[in-house]
């Protein structure tokens, strides 16, 4: 017998930052995921807020993709240092 | 009795519920369908535990006799514990520790919701924390009747039989005694079968969509609240909780 | 908790074979990221010998934890106060919570949960071998706290930097969480210390029956231990088994000393040549057998887990079977 899908979890540890992917568990369904993410990822009162997702449905950059999608080293103009201002100028 | 007294056998009563059906939890540790489900569960027994040292320790206090939670928890007999039968039953299959954790945590949030606006000050607020924690047990129990419930032929079987065998402890809940009608003329404690149709809704709700039957309601046994009549099964949980402080009376541990 | 010398491997598995010229120029990249404290990330290329190592030991790392519940659990039903019983039972907690983000770990290296339960439940898969001796007192529950976390926290503290990304995080986590538990441990032998003439009896011989076996929660000397070198070099381990041991002992010696108990070890003597504590020789015939599976709960152990597998059978299939009820009723809702 299949045992119980994958789901992710992540979450909100304080309001004010984005919620964190903070590991994974099995659960028969999304409610009990998580109910059963608030039982392991929060038993130390850490989070306000809870997702969970699940593992099937995150659609992941390959390891052969990595030059295509990481490397755009060559548009330096998008990087502030790529500007030359006279030391004179403030403010910029 | 004085009011006091009867206060103390009120408080006592609170203690000992969480007592008994925090220990029939201890006894699940290691034996849950799952990983995740170990989690929960043993969240649920220690908010149990916690909430028993609360109230024996509000207990110990009403009494004025120095006796601290501990002393309450592990010296007295079964004659002298006021829990109702519910929570003494075994843990069964897991349908009928879903299916006990369900019934009372329902009587549970009912009694605490009213609880919180008890006139004796102390009372209210163990009970404004410890309802936040039932209203989880109830929701998780819940949960798991319903997948039960409506799962497999098995789980079916096995939710309705669990739902029948403990239904007939539910009758002691709902039933006043003279220290329940004392508390509620107080204002101390609730007019308990005014708390009966909230839970009955929750309750038959939940049996209604996981397809079950709601059992009729027939003779019910009392007398564990009242420590009248407790069922055979609270000596035996009494032997394993107490053992150490049987074995070695008076010492620190 | 922990598993042992994280590195049982099964006999006459040998140290991989000579490669092509491809597999050899990725191993180099790949330790060429190993040395540079790069972590890897579960879809990167990895030697299948380091995904083998790894499957193994976070395997009978997550196994130790959900069988480290056992022993303990034992007493949780009769822990002597409200607070012990709860400290105990949050602590037995976590392990679960251990096991289950190692699982999770190993999962990310393509095994299923489901597998490598099998694997245990079959009697194929090792676990630490501490977890095979029975609780009797009360001070069983001291002494596992104090030294079997105490050793296990010796041992994970390093597997916090492992090269292997997932591993390291839920080793991080998991540090973070058991910090109270060693300390837990160590004050509720304090109460015994200070206790009765009875209680004093208890944690002696509570020592007694654990002390070796604690020492062999490190895993077999360096010398009888050819993996702990390739180990090392792909930073999956960052001391060797008898570094860690010497360390522990050097640190519990003056805290046993504290609770005025005698450690069982004649040859046991402070050498200030080296500032270390000698000691005497682990009984290594006990070690290799109790991991063989005669050790004195080895089978009550596996049956239990066998027994709460198999009782949970019908609540993880009726879960999944409502699970499917309800997906078809939503869809044929939206249809």
């Amino acid at each position: 017998m299949k045992g119980w899908p994958l789901y992710e979890v992540f979450i909100r540890p304080r309001n004010g930052v984005a919620h964190r992917h903070v590991g994974s568990l099995h659960a028969p369904d999304p409610e009990m995921a998580l109910e059963l993410a608030r039982d392991l990822y929060c038993r130390r009162g850490e989070g306000t807020s809870i997702w969970v997702v699940p593992a099937s449905a995150i659609t992941a950059s390959r390891p052969e993709d990595k030059d295509a999608f990481f490397e755009p080293l060559e548009k330096e103009y998008r990087h502030p240092s790529h500007y030359n201002i006279p030391p004179d100028v403030k403010n910029m | 009795m004085e009011t006091r007294e009867v206060l103390f056998e009120y408080v006592l009563r609170l203690g000992d519920n969480a007592l008994i059906l925090g220990q029939r939890l201890c006894e699940l540790l290691g034996w849950a369908p799952e990983l995740e489900e170990e989690m929960a569960l043993a969240n649920i027994a220690l908010d149990y535990i916690g909430q028993a040292r609360m109230f024996l320790s509000y207990a110990g206090e009403i009494e004025g006799k120095g006796r601290d939670e501990d002393q309450l928890a592990y010296t007295r007999d079964v004659l002298d514990f006021r829990c109702a039968l519910m929570v003494q039953q075994p843990n069964g299959d897991f349908a009928h520790t879903m299916a006990r954790l369900f019934l009372m945590s329902a009587f549970n949030e009912q009694l605490y919701g009213w609880l919180v606006r008890s006139k004796d000050q102390r009372l209210a607020e163990i009970a404004e924390k410890a309802l936040k924690e039932v209203r989880y047990h109830v929701r998780h129990s819940g949960e798991w009747v319903i997948r039960l419930g409506d799962g497999t032929e098995e789980s079916h079987r096995r939710m309705q039989r669990a739902i029948e065998d403990l239904w007939l402890y539910t009758g002691e809940l709902f039933t006043p005694d003279e220290v329940d009608q004392a508390m509620a003329a107080e204002g101390i404690g609730p007019d308990l079968a005014a708390l009966k149709p909230a839970w009955q809704q929750k309750v038959e709700a939940v049996l209604r969509e996981a397809t079950l039957e709601r059992p009729a309601d027939g003779w019910m046994p009392t007398g564990g609240k009242d420590g009248r009549m407790h069922s055979e099964h609270l000596g035996h949980i009494l032997s394993e909780l107490q053992f150490l402080q049987r074995a070695y009376p008076g010492l620190r541990w | 908790m922990y598993t042992q010398g994280l590195d049982l491997v099964p006999k006459g598995e040998k140290p991989e074979a000579p490669k092509s010229e491809e597999e050899a120029r990725l191993e180099a990249a790949f330790q060429r990221k190993i040395d540079e404290e790069i972590r890897i990330e579960p879809t990167d290329w990895m030697p299948e010998g380091y995904r083998r190592t790894l499957i193994r030991q976070i395997s009978q790392h997550a196994h130790s934890e959900i069988v480290g519940m056992l022993p303990e659990g034992n007493w949780v039903t009769r822990a002597p106060t409200l607070r012990r019983k709860a400290i105990l039972l949050a602590k037995i907690q976590d392990e679960a919570g251990h096991g289950l983000y190692l699982y999770s770990a190993c999962e990310t290296l393509g095994v299923t949960r489901e597998e490598l339960y099998e694997q245990l439940l079959a009697g194929k898969a090792k676990y630490s071998s501490i977890f095979n001796y029975p609780t009797l007192t009360w001070a069983d529950i001291g002494i596992i706290g104090w030294l079997v976390d105490g050793a296990a926290i010796m041992n994970q503290v390093p597997l916090q930097r492992c090269s292997y990304g997932p591993y390291a995080r839920a080793m991080i986590r998991i540090c973070k969480e058991e910090s109270f538990h060693q300390r837990q441990g160590y004050e509720l032998c304090l109460a015994l210390a200070e206790g009765s003439p009875e209680q004093r009896r208890m944690l002696q011989d509570a020592l007694n029956r654990w002390w070796w076996p604690v020492l062999m929660m490190f895993g077999p000397p360096d010398k009888d231990s050819w993996h702990t070198a390739q180990s090392m070099k792909w930073k999956i381990k960052r001391f060797t088994n008898d570094e860690l041991r010497q360390k522990f002992v050097d640190a519990v010696v003056p805290q046993a000393e504290r609770l005025g108990l005698k450690i069982p070890d004649p040859h046991l003597k402070w050498n200030p040549e080296r500032g270390h504590y000698d000691f005497g020789e682990v009984p290594w015939d006990e070690f290799w057998r109790v991991i063989k599976g005669d050790g004195p709960c080895n089978r009550q152990r596996m049956e239990q887990r066998r027994r709460a597998w198999e009782e949970g059978r019908w609540v993880r299939e009726a879960a999944l079977a409502y699970a499917e009820k309800r997906r078809r009723r939503q869809q044929s809702e939206a249809a």
